[in-house]
């Protein structure tokens, strides 16, 4: 077998074994919590009776080792269940959830990660100028802003003042594909602005590393521009850690933005499995927990397995 | 001058002038802004209601676990959502007197114990189906019968039998209750095609706008519906809208985007009264903060104890610094001039520590800390609250210690639980039902433990009185009691504060809730 194809299988598989532990862990801290879905969904209004009810319908009152196990042999067939809370299929519900949190981690991307790497490049070439330290000061600032404070200001300022985007990242599937980009627009900036330090500092840190090397010493020498070399010399040889700081925050833009969600309301991942946690409603928290542990291991798979082919001395393993 | 003022009246009237506008041009017609605010709502009344439009509201309480099933309600959001597409028997009125709905009229027999419903015709349900008796009595039985987890559930068990003979629906109780209709106001209790027994979360109902959209903790969408019974409801469609976050939640009214919002903070709503495009309404309400004491549990088995608290509580800087203003003073009972029959002569509690170090004296206690147990979600600055409660206490020589506890799991390991914590009551549309609640000896609420015979005779023998001289009487005995013996310090009655575009007239104050008591897209319209 390609030793290739074996690594990737290997890591494929370390990766399930990753999830069970996961889910297991998942349900284990969510049983932990004080009160069960039939308190939670009563509150306040919670009477003896009521509660006897609600636990009796909700099958609660199975133990919740065989309960983790029920849902366990339903994954197992792709049947992520029923919300004991509301009673809706949580595959069409999280879907939902799911394609807008992918749709607005997809474009936060799509502006953030050239952005990052491009301004990375710029450090670099001017590096200890004014330009590398403007960049530098303005992407360390707005990281070390809290993102609903940006959130809060970008609102006030753009959206209540000028008119500009829209306050509420209301997004569904009546709307057009320009209408969608029209109402995350804040959004999307915001999470630019909180992830783009990490990987521009990274690119730059990367590519000053490789900047030190005899190789790139000769393609100066040989008279290439400053940005030449960066781009074509020191950048390919500098892409494995990049690659790992990108994939890191990818995954930050689709499993930790929970708060952007709750100051745009966007109708996302990380609001559903937050009402879902303080509701106790154990099957919903178990499918987004999932799915979250999911990308955030298939991200660091890829970036792995890319850093890999990126490195020859790793390709050809002795 | 009058022909000029006409003339402004009559812009205002058809919209094209804001209340500023009016007021700034009236002014200048030597007109003062009060009485230009008064001529500038009557002119708009005039006019008369317009069609039209989709309104949305921004509401909190929205969860991805909600459900359309009237049974299950808890929060705003659903209690917005259910206003738009269903409609409960009565209506409690602005003026605390009972409103039609799906009932035409309601009628007692002397003794109080047989109620009929007069039954509307020719509703019709937005599945098609017109709505006859049945389907109100299996609503009915829906939410009271024995696996039943409605939130009326509670308010259901009096009920000893329930029939339908024509258009007429009759409920026999086991014991007199003169407040019964104002029971049946009660949110849950919507009718639903076959009480909804088939499909409690299908929501059908028979209200002025059907759902389109409905995305549990997102967003839900309605529409007109053409076979409406009703006259009132003037929009087009009606759109609410989850905004769990106060800060977004105001920035959407003030850009626009929603035209209402409900829960305004405290402490940014003198600001935003202030922008332009914005009114903020608040509406006294009968929902109160309350730090409650289990007079069950030691110390606060001592009524001295009790009293000492009582006393040490700065009211008046409660509700200047926890609501704003935006609230009015407790009396240590549930009851204020928002309920029917409520007693104003009954002497308002005052700071007084001198008095409060004397029951302290004589209670007894040993001075070690006394725990209070509070948290954010108790109710909005029950953290403040409970720390001002503290200062004041150590004023009078009664040392409090805060323990402050996560919101999650509140309601179900502090509230009920605990001997002294924070809390909040929403209030009950009468007296009698607030004190069936949570004083009665043998309610599930009884959150204060109050064990009195005396107070729950009094409480079945003003159910029973019909002659609301009487009844008065008797309820004032039974604020005192509490007032002087039970477990619970009310400092404070919040107002509703609610957020609502200039572009909307037909505004009225509704006591019983928040956003005119979840009528406003049916009694308001776009001017």
């Amino acid at each position: 077998m390609h030793p290739i194809i074996k690594l990737v299988a290997q890591r494929l598989s370390l990766g399930i074994l990753l999830l069970f532990a996961a889910s297991a862990m998942i349900f284990g801290l969510t049983e932990a919590l004080p009160g069960d879905a039939a308190q939670a969904v009563l509150g306040q209004a919670a009477t003896p009776e009521s509660l006897a009810n609600l636990r009796e319908e909700m099958g609660l009152n199975e133990p919740a080792v065989s309960r983790y196990f029920d849902w366990l042999g339903g994954i197992m067939t792709g049947d992520l269940g029923t919300s004991i809370v509301n009673r809706l299929d949580i595959a069409e519900s999280v879907g939902k959830r799911l394609g807008n949190t992918l749709f607005l981690a997809f474009w936060a991307a799509v502006v953030s990660v050239p952005l990052a790497i491009f301004l990375g490049l710029l450090a670099v070439r001017y590096r200890d100028r004014w330009p590398d330290k403007l960049i530098s000061a303005i992407t360390l600032t707005t990281i070390s802003i809290p993102e609903f404070l940006i959130g809060y200001v970008l609102v006030y300022f753009l959206a209540v003042k000028l008119g500009f985007g829209t306050a509420l990242a209301m997004v569904n599937d009546s709307m057009s594909l320009w209408q969608k980009l029209n109402a995350i627009t804040l959004p999307v900036l915001v999470l630019t602005l909180v992830v783009l330090a990490h990987m521009m500092r990274m690119t730059r840190a990367a590519i000053l590393n490789v900047m030190q090397s005899a190789y790139i010493e000769t393609a100066e020498l040989k008279g290439l521009s400053t940005f030449n070399v960066i781009a074509k010399h020191a950048f390919p040889n500098a892409v494995s850690p990049i690659v790992n700081v990108v994939m890191l925050n990818l995954a930050y833009l689709v499993v930790g933005v929970v708060v952007v969600e709750v100051v745009f309301v966007y109708p996302g991942m990380g609001q559903f499995l937050v009402d879902a946690v303080t509701k106790r409603d154990v099957p919903v928290v178990l499918a987004c927990g999932i799915i979250f542990a999911a990308i955030y291991i298939g991200l660091n798979m890829l970036a792995d397995i890319i850093s890999i082919l990126a490195n020859p001395r790793l390709r050809h393993p002795k | 001058m009058t022909n000029e003022l006409d003339y402004l009246k009559k812009r205002a009237g058809q919209g094209k002038l804001s209340r500023r506008e009016f007021i700034g041009k009236t002014s200048a017609l030597g007109v003062s802004a009060a009485a230009a605010g008064t001529m500038f709502a009557t002119a708009v009344q005039a006019e008369g209601p317009k069609k039209g439009g989709v309104f949305k509201i921004g509401s909190i309480g929205g969860e991805s676990t909600n459900s359309l099933d009237p049974a299950t309600w808890a929060s705003q959001m659903p209690y917005h959502i259910g206003r738009q597409f269903a409609d409960p028997l009565v209506e409690v009125a602005a003026d605390g007197s009972i409103d039609s709905r799906l009932a035409e009229s309601v009628e007692s027999t002397p003794d109080a114990k047989t109620w009929m419903f007069k039954l509307r015709k020719d509703v019709e349900f937005h599945n098609g189906k017109t709505m006859t008796g049945d389907d109100v009595l299996k609503t009915m039985e829906r939410h009271s019968n024995e696996d039943s987890k409605s939130g009326a559930l509670g308010i259901m068990k009096g009920i000893e039998s329930m029939k339908v003979e024509g258009d007429v629906f009759s409920v026999t109780l086991s014991e007199a209750n003169a407040d019964l209709p104002y029971l049946m106001a009660d949110y849950h209790l919507m009718i639903q095609p076959n009480g909804g027994m088939d499909a409690p979360d299908a929501g059908i109902g028979t209200g002025p706008y059907k759902v389109d959209v409905d995305e549990p903790g997102v967003r839900s969408t309605f529409s007109k519906f053409e076979n409406y019974w009703g006259d009132d409801a003037h929009y087009d469609g009606v759109e609410v809208i989850a905004i769990n976050d106060s800060t977004a939640r105001t920035a959407a009214l003030q850009s626009g985007q929603v035209h209402a919002i409900n829960r305004v903070e405290p402490k940014v709503a003198s600001l935003l009264d202030r922008a332009p495009n914005i009114n903020v309404k608040s509406t006294p309400g009968r929902g109160h903060y309350v730090f409650i004491m289990h007079t069950d549990t030691a110390p606060f088995d001592h009524n001295e104890l009790r009293l000492a608290l009582k006393y040490a509580i700065n009211r008046v800087e409660m509700v200047d610094k926890i609501l704003r203003g935006y609230g009015s003073l407790g009396n240590d009972m549930p009851i204020n001039a928002a309920y029917p029959l409520f007693d104003t002569s009954i002497e308002q509690r005052e700071f007084d520590l001198a008095k409060a170090a004397e029951h302290y004296k004589a209670s007894g206690h040993d001075g070690s800390p006394i725990i209070l147990r509070t948290a954010d979600g108790a109710f909005p600055g029950a953290v403040d609250a409970a720390a001002l409660f503290q200062q004041t206490a150590a004023q009078a020589g009664i040392p409090l210690e805060i323990k402050r506890e996560p919101n999650d799991g509140y309601w179900s390991e502090v509230w009920n639980k605990q001997p002294f914590c924070c809390s909040y009551w929403a209030g009950r549309p009468v007296q009698d039902q607030m004190y069936a609640t949570a004083y009665l000896s043998t309610a599930d609420w009884n959150d204060t433990k109050f064990t009195n015979p005396e107070f729950d005779k009094m409480l079945f023998e003003a159910r029973a009185e019909l002659d609301t001289a009487k009844r008065k009487d008797i309820y004032s005995k039974m604020g005192t009691l509490v007032r002087n013996e039970g477990g619970l310090i009310c400092p404070m009655f919040n107002d509703f504060i609610d957020g609502v575009s200039t572009t909307v007239a037909g505004w009225d104050l509704d006591p019983s809730g928040e956003l005119m008591n979840g009528q406003i897209t049916r009694r308001t319209w776009f001017a």
